[in-house]
């Protein structure tokens, strides 16, 4: 905290859900001056739905944060932390995973750290959140939001004001900065008592809670997340590309290591052209199919299995045998003629 | 004097481009404007709630083409 900070300024992690806007309502109405702060991870399935343009209604494809900031009159600042230090904490969470591949307390003590420089950069005295005590398995039980506010270096200046009252009394609360009373005494999973303080406060847009919109703690994005690092070398430094690739299409791993990527769908196929540039590209000659990828198929064996599995999902998949155009980069200068490969085989290479 | 400037975020996903903006914003004076020029169809949404939240002037956003051309003055 800075010589200049004002008590009655503060910084608010807004997502724009319904949990960040009451807090920042319960603090706006006690005459708190707030200050937006959202962070672009990465791995926000709304923002990757945007990528792929699956969604027409820019309505329901709207940045909440802004949306929030823009109905409460209050300033959203974006922060793009998907950094080296980020994907550090992803590929190496100091306080592990959850039940996928979220390691969501060192995620969220990286923001809190975040916050904490935001907030004596702009002045501000304390940070608040829209967490609720019991609401989440991982990451907001109550050690783990003790653990987020030691290691983000906030002692006593995050405030939750949904749980507040269940909570040991913070800073703003003991100088008076803000009325312990009119904060809320929320906890667990049941979303009662945030329909009711909606309801108060006359809130009707916000988006229905739908256990977060973040990729990390989706099993299937989980096991190839998995799989990548399981296939990488100790020193590789993970870059964004590689997590980003994991999001779209069906990934195969077959039994000697070869890895084969193929779209779902024309959106699906479209965002993949994207990463032709470092990986080989296989066609199927004569019949339409869906665009596949390989990062590693560097000899015929294994280049074989991929076009097997390219093959399978173009329409010559009822064929004893097709050809397949691939190369580095996608120069199709190599072909192989392989037997298209058969679904029980393609669905045990799955990783799902 | 009053400058002008612009910003170009063509082929950039929201919510890079509001970033980008908030950037260039923090450096202008009030009075000062910025054209921005972006193609995602989502900063339709994303740009007046932007300038909504921050109190700053969206003095207009139209389709050109294929893109879309906001004009926004900074109030304070």
């Amino acid at each position: 905290m800075t010589t200049d900070s004002h008590p009655k300024r503060a910084v608010g992690l807004l997502s724009g859900g319904l949990d960040s806007t009451l807090a920042t309502m319960m603090l706006l109405e006690q005459g708190v001056e707030v200050l937006g702060l959202n962070f672009s991870t990465g791995f926000c399935l709304t923002d990757h739905r945007r990528a792929v343009n699956k969604e027409k209604d820019p309505k329901r494809l709207r940045n909440e944060a802004l949306r929030c900031g823009s109905d409460l009159k209050v300033p959203v600042e974006i922060v793009d932390i998907c950094n080296k230090e980020y994907l550090g904490i992803l590929t190496k969470p100091k306080y592990g995973y959850g039940s996928a591949a979220n390691p969501c307390v060192d995620c969220r003590s990286f923001m809190f750290t975040h916050a904490r420089h935001y907030m004596d950069e702009v002045g501000a005295s304390f940070v608040f959140s829209g967490e609720v005590l019991g609401q989440r398995p991982m990451s907001q039980h109550l050690n783990s939001l003790r653990i987020v506010e030691s290691e983000s270096g906030l002692n006593g200046r995050l405030l939750r004001p949904l749980s507040a009252q269940l909570l040991d009394p913070t800073i703003p609360e003991n100088e008076g900065w803000v009325d312990r009373k009119k904060l809320g005494r929320i906890s667990g999973r049941s979303r009662n008592g945030q329909m009711e303080l909606a309801e108060r406060y006359g809130l009707s847009d916000f988006p229905q809670p739908a256990g977060g919109c973040c990729y990390l703690t989706d099993q299937s994005f989980a096991t190839r997340f998995r799989d990548f690092l399981k296939f990488q070398s100790p020193d590789y430094e993970p870059q964004y590309e590689d997590f980003l690739l994991l999001k779209v299409g069906r990934h195969f791993r077959t039994p000697i290591g070869a890895k084969a990527i193929v779209g779902r769908d024309a959106s699906e196929n479209g965002f993949l052209e994207r990463f032709q540039e470092n990986h080989w590209v296989f066609k199927v000659d004569g019949f339409a199919g869906p665009l596949t990828l390989s990062p590693d198929a560097h000899d015929e064996e294994r280049a074989a299995l991929v076009a097997g599995i390219a093959a399978r999902y173009s329409d010559g998949k009822e064929e004893t045998e097709v050809k397949v155009h691939y190369g580095w980069q996608g120069q199709f200068d190599k072909c192989l003629s392989v037997t298209p490969s058969s679904p029980n085989v393609t669905q045990a290479w799955l990783l799902q | 004097m009053k400058t002008k400037t612009s910003l170009d975020v063509l082929g950039k996903l929201c919510p890079i481009p509001i970033i980008k903006l908030a950037e260039r914003m923090k450096v202008m004076e009030p009075g000062d404007t910025v054209t921005l020029l972006a193609d995602d169809p989502l900063i339709v949404v994303d740009l007046p709630a932007w300038c909504d939240g921050h109190g700053q002037e969206l003095v207009r956003l139209e389709k050109t083409g294929d893109h879309y051309v906001g004009l926004v003055r900074k109030t304070a």
